[in-house]
């Protein structure tokens, strides 16, 4: 079994950033996971299964973070929060005042 | 951006009743509004859309914490207000445990940027265990001031 971590960059694409609705969601599927999941930019690094940690990112539209995913479930679990920060917001959300 | 720049002073609340979801928003956008920071005739539309923004996942993040919020075109800038309450209320929250503290934001429509840096502002205080369990102690609005004040690195 390979223990090295698996690095992936991702580019916020919603206008709003990577807020807390989309934060939630993340932090949801990456505690579904055993494998350990760190979101960081420019250097600081949280921990991915946490919402209060992923608030410290403040990723507006157009920040790149990169996704270190490492454990027995790694591959799954950085393709399915790849995914889900790559699904663009449904048309009712992007024309939603909430956020 | 520091929680002091849009946390409105006049608008914290010390001491919740009992009370619900819709209970604890009406108090902390009523307290925004008697610190006149809208125009009163905003007040229930405001109400209606935090909660709408709640139905689609509660903003009680755990720990004790929720942070209901919306945009809204009746703010020009990033308007925010605390709530404590002793007892907790149940917000439905992600970990299902009751809320403690609560904190409120109303952002202009097109200013996003200000929205996550309020987000990112009010974890750096809240991760702090010491300081949320000092907000839940504090029963006046200056106590709840004197720990804003202090928890700005």
């Amino acid at each position: 079994m390979n223990d090295a971590p698996l690095l992936q960059k991702v580019v916020i694409t919603n206008p709003q950033g990577f807020h807390m609705r989309p934060m939630a969601a993340f932090a949801q599927l990456a505690s579904r996971f055993q494998s350990s999941v760190k979101v960081s930019r420019e250097g600081q690094s949280v921990n991915g299964k946490s919402i209060l940690d992923l608030m410290l990112l403040a990723a507006a539209q157009g920040t790149e973070l990169t996704l270190e995913v490492a454990g027995p479930d790694a591959q799954d679990a950085l393709d399915a929060l790849v995914k889900l920060l790559k699904t663009p917001p449904t048309e009712e959300e992007a024309s939603e005042p909430s956020i | 951006m520091r929680m002091s720049d849009f946390v409105v002073r006049e608008a914290i609340v010390p001491d919740l009743p009992p009370t619900n979801k819709e209970g604890v928003i009406r108090a902390m956008v009523e307290s925004l509004r008697a610190a006149g920071q809208f125009r009163g005739a905003d007040l229930e539309d405001i109400i209606r859309a935090i909660l709408k923004r709640e139905f689609l996942g509660s903003t009680g993040i755990g720990r004790g914490v929720a942070i209901p919020h919306t945009k809204h075109n009746s703010v020009d800038r990033l308007v925010g207000t605390v709530a404590v309450s002793h007892k907790g209320i149940a917000f439905d929250s992600l970990d299902g445990e009751p809320v403690y503290v609560f904190v409120l934001l109303i952002s202009p429509q097109d200013r996003p940027g200000d929205h996550l840096r309020a987000l990112e502002n009010v974890s750096r205080s809240l991760r702090d265990d010491n300081f949320v369990r000092a907000l839940r102690g504090a029963t006046t609005r200056e106590e709840i001031i004197a720990l804003l004040d202090r928890a700005e690195h």
